[in-house]
């Protein structure tokens, strides 16, 4: 994985906070994403991602801090300014209609259109085409494009928006929570569409709880918990355990894992899992 | 990657499941079992005149059907659609007779209040965000109240008429009310309209952006948002839609009947949507054709004269027709169900 260290990254966020009335939603929380890089934002329920990207995405307005698109300092109105400056959001099970076909999925809002005689009409043939080149060269299998994404699997549907977003010229791809849905071989076929999009000189942020599927596609690691930022580390900085440790909330798990271990004493069949935890737990803590 | 993906192909769909999906297959199959019933029971049915006859009621239903079909597959309805038919042909009739203005400048009159209703009607769905179900069935009383009323106070009667003679009359009459002759027999040219109304609705669904609008508006509200598609501004025009469609009937109505009534329209409206329902269109939105609902609107205008033609009671006409919708909206949930089931 060539990374590009040098000049100024593609987005950068700096400083910033949200506030809801008296809540901090967000607080000093700064990372960057470069071309061709994943950034993971990892935290647990609560610990303002979906805010930290609502950001991003021109849901909400920064309320101190400010991102940086190109190193020029930038503020989105609304998710079409957000899209218009190339970045596109896709949300968990909220990015496709499941009745409609797939290749109408993959041109909503961006229909291809040509002109017959005195009206321009939506180029079916060329909306057909290029769906199915696109996601056979995102290494996605659809057969038939005509069928409805209600009928593909969760991990299809994300790959399709995720296709989707990358040919409509996407240079920021945000993805919220791709994987956790899934089951451990979508997940696995989720994380090498987001692979392929890195590929192709994509900044992905990538929005997720679990260390597994970060640590090994990412670049860039933001650690957030109840607003605040525990980390932004590179790759280098960090290794999987670690990683592991600090979402897991580090000695927490530990303590929850002995006592869960004293009460199996009475009760010996939920004994083994929680031992089995406690060692987990010591061996991500060494 | 690719041994999974041969596994996934064993449930791909057959050939016989993707024609199920076709949203206007079961209203040609009812259409033509339909024909072939009462055209056996009947001669006079079969005839060039009969057929010209059923062709008739189905047409402006199924101009309406048509219309409120897009806005179904567009996630919402219209229950004032069929007394706005009754409030157009009266302000045609009531503008032309009561304040003496050329005919073709009430009919233009007459759309503008349409459009209003329309309008009013798609502005209150997406501003309050309350189910059109109920906003519409306000409009509906309202209008019901005013058609009942205005007329009333205006011309102290519930019967409008003497259309025939003021300026104007002979050409719109021609444009819609007229009939037109195919070898000997008179067909109405509302039939004309229906027909090319049926393929532009066609078209526009299938071929247009607005039509791709339509269906992610009427499936999810929300993904069709975030991916930037206008979502308001597509309801707000659907609703003009279905009020163009009233005006256009209304003024069909009230230029061959030369006279307006005050009650014309009123329950109307259920028909359209059954007819809608019948050819293919879900309930909940998001699914749907426009060539199914004209067939369900023939299906109507075939039984509703195939009854009397067949010696009948014409009361059989409507449980006849809710059986028919009975079996529509099964038919229709078991297709839904395919298409949102996730291969897993």
């Amino acid at each position: 994985m060539a990374s590009t260290q040098s000049g100024a990254p593609l987005l950068e966020v700096r400083a910033v906070s949200k506030y809801f009335g008296s809540v901090i939603a967000l607080s000093e929380v700064s990372t960057t994403a470069r071309a061709g890089e994943v950034t993971c934002v990892l935290g647990d329920n609560g610990a303002g991602k979906s805010t930290f990207i609502k950001m991003l995405a021109g849901v909400h307005q920064p309320d101190r801090g400010e991102i940086r698109l190109d190193g020029t300092p930038v503020s989105f109105a609304s998710p079409r300014d957000a899209l218009d400056a190339g970045i596109a959001t896709v949300y968990q099970d909220l990015a496709v209609v499941p009745l409609m076909s797939v290749w109408r999925n993959f041109f909503l809002g961006a229909e291809p259109r040509r002109r017959f005689g005195p009206v321009r009409l939506f180029d079916v043939a060329a909306a057909r085409r290029i769906t199915r080149e696109q996601l056979a060269g995102m290494g996605i299998d659809i057969r038939d494009t005509d069928q409805p994404v209600g009928t593909l699997s969760g991990g299809e549907r994300q790959a399709v928006a995720i296709a989707r977003a990358v040919y409509l010229g996407a240079r920021v791809l945000i993805l919220d929570e791709p994987t956790s849905a899934l089951g451990v071989k979508q997940a696995g076929a989720v994380l090498r569409y987001i692979a392929a999009a890195r590929d192709r000189g994509i900044a992905v942020v990538f929005i997720t709880h679990n260390p597994h599927h970060a640590y090994p596609i990412g670049d860039r690691f933001l650690l957030l918990n109840r607003g605040r930022s525990m980390g932004d580390f590179g790759k280098g900085e960090i290794d999987q355990a670690e990683l592991t440790r600090l979402m897991a909330g580090g000695a927490e798990l530990t303590e929850l894992a002995h006592e869960l271990a004293r009460d199996a004493d009475e009760t010996p069949g939920t004994g083994a899992a929680a031992r089995l935890l406690a060692d987990d737990a010591d061996r991500l803590a060494e | 990657m690719s041994s999974v993906a041969s596994d996934e192909r064993l449930t791909r769909t057959s050939l016989p499941r993707r024609l199920l999906v076709r949203p206007e297959l079961g209203a040609l199959i009812g259409a033509v079992v339909v024909f072939v019933f009462f055209a056996v029971l009947s001669p006079t049915f079969r005839s060039a005149d009969g057929v010209a006859n059923w062709l008739d009621p189905a047409s402006t239903l199924g101009i309406m059907a048509v219309a409120v079909a897009l806005l179904m597959i567009g996630g919402e309805f219209d229950l004032s659609a069929g007394v706005l038919t009754g409030t157009t042909g009266l302000a045609v009739t009531i503008i032309a007779t009561r304040f003496g203005l050329n005919v073709w400048v009430a009919v233009l009159l007459s759309l503008v209040l349409a459009l209003v209703v329309g309008l009013f009607n798609g502005l209150l769905v997406v501003r309050t965000g309350l189910p059109s179900f109920i906003v519409t069935l306000g409009s509906y009383l309202v209008l019901q109240g005013l058609n009942l009323g205005v007329t009333k106070v205006l011309t102290g009667n519930v019967l409008v008429g003497g259309l025939v003679g003021h300026s104007g009359f002979s050409s719109a009459h021609l444009v819609f009310s007229s009939s037109v002759v195919l070898g000997g027999t008179y067909f109405k040219v509302s039939i004309v309209w229906w027909l090319a109304l049926t393929a532009l609705a066609t078209v526009v669904l299938l071929r247009t952006r607005f039509g791709n609008w339509v269906f992610a508006v009427g499936g999810d509200k929300v993904a069709a948002r975030n991916v930037g598609v206008p979502a308001d501004r597509t309801k707000v025009l659907l609703f003009l839609t279905t009020a163009t469609a009233a005006w256009l009937v209304g003024t069909i109505t009230a230029l061959r009947n030369t006279s307006a009534q005050a009650d014309a329209g009123v329950g109307d409206e259920l028909t359209f949507i059954v007819a809608a329902v019948i050819g293919g269109c879900l309930l909940t939105g998001g699914f749907g054709s426009a060539i199914g609902a004209a067939f369900g609107a023939l299906i109507f205008g075939m039984t509703s004269v195939g009854i009397v033609y067949a010696g009948w009671d014409a009361d059989w006409y409507k449980l006849f027709l809710g059986a028919m919708l009975l079996i529509a909206v099964f038919a229709n949930r078991l297709v839904r169900r395919y298409a949102e089931r996730r291969r897993r």
